[in-house]
């Protein structure tokens, strides 16, 4: 997998801030909405979205659309392999910082 | 070492997010102070009509059901009083917190905090009024101290962990006001005044300390 660093075994669609902020925020909560996770992140729509479908797409986000009355009410919920590839990423970021000492 | 600091910056990055979408962490410590401040004013209060009315009985030699029904009446508005001095100065406190942390008042954490909060303690309430309906007032003291604790326990999942020792200690507090039912002022004194003093001191000294000194 291309994606896995090969030396640190961090992955690199945790780089990103917002990404590991997405991450970090599924990881405790059931489900989260799309305003929610907009508000906590400090983010703009657009800016949002696209790292959310990079999450979707690569299996460690769930999307639920949902309305509430007649509006849309997108909620977002943890994969098992999202879970997966974040407790490996957290345990290579300990490993890392634990090695330099 | 600068990729170092990096990766503990993505730590700290994680940490902060977790805590922050799963917990209301804008909680005042001075919200408790103020609340036990009104519980234990209201207290001196109550105590002292009671004791009023006791007087008065004991001088008079009579029972009358009027002065009874008034004692009570007055009783109830002053609960009403207390609650309400101390909801407000309880939200006036926390707000001013949010604005320091830079949280929303109403966001999520603080909707689950206080849906959890609110299950037991409606609960409790009703079972209150009722047994009261029944003539039943010896365990509203103990009966409130409890339900009220397993409230806090319950929310505490959504805020700052000392609420959870806060409701452990009104529980137990709770169940050793059962065996002094005479005594059941001054375990609400002590539960509603006394520990909300105490917890949110720790939690003011703990949490908004240096934040207010600066």
């Amino acid at each position: 997998m291309a994606i896995n660093n090969p030396i640190s075994g961090l992955n690199k669609i945790f780089d990103n801030r917002i990404r590991l902020g997405v991450m970090s925020i599924v990881m405790v909560n059931d489900e989260i909405s799309f305003n929610d996770l907009k508000s906590l992140l400090e983010v703009t729509d657009g800016n949002l979205a696209t790292h959310l479908q990079t999450l979707e797409e690569s299996g460690f986000l769930k999307v639920h659309k949902g309305f509430i009355g007649r509006k849309t009410n997108t909620t977002y919920s943890i994969t098992r392999a999202g879970e997966k590839a974040f407790k490996d990423h957290l345990g290579a970021l300990e490993k890392m910082i634990n090695g330099v000492k | 070492m600068s990729e170092q600091n990096q990766h503990l910056e993505a730590l700290q990055d994680i940490r902060q997010m977790m805590q922050r979408s799963s917990r209301f962490i804008s909680l005042s410590g001075l919200s408790g102070i103020a609340a036990g401040f009104w519980a234990l004013v209201g207290a001196y209060f109550a105590y002292d009509w009671i004791v009023e009315y006791y007087s008065n009985y004991n001088r008079n030699g009579v029972f009358t059901g009027p002065e009874f029904q008034h004692l009570k009446f007055n009783l109830f508005l002053l609960a009403a009083a207390v609650l309400a001095l101390a909801l407000v100065s309880a939200f006036y406190f926390t707000w001013r917190r949010t604005r320091q942390t830079k949280t929303e008042l109403w966001n999520r954490t603080s909707r689950q905090l206080t849906i959890n909060t609110m299950i037991p303690l409606i609960a409790g309430g009703i079972f209150l009024l009722v047994m009261l309906q029944h003539n039943e007032w010896r365990f509203v003291v103990p009966g409130s101290l409890i339900f009220y604790g397993l409230a806090l326990v319950n929310g505490s999942k959504y805020t700052l962990s000392d609420i959870r020792y806060l409701g452990i200690s009104e529980i137990i507090l709770g169940l050793i006001a059962t065996q002094f039912i005479g005594l059941g002022l001054y375990f609400w004194a002590i539960g509603f005044g006394v520990l909300h003093i105490i917890y949110g001191f720790i939690m003011w000294w703990k949490n908004e300390r240096s934040s207010s000194e600066a």
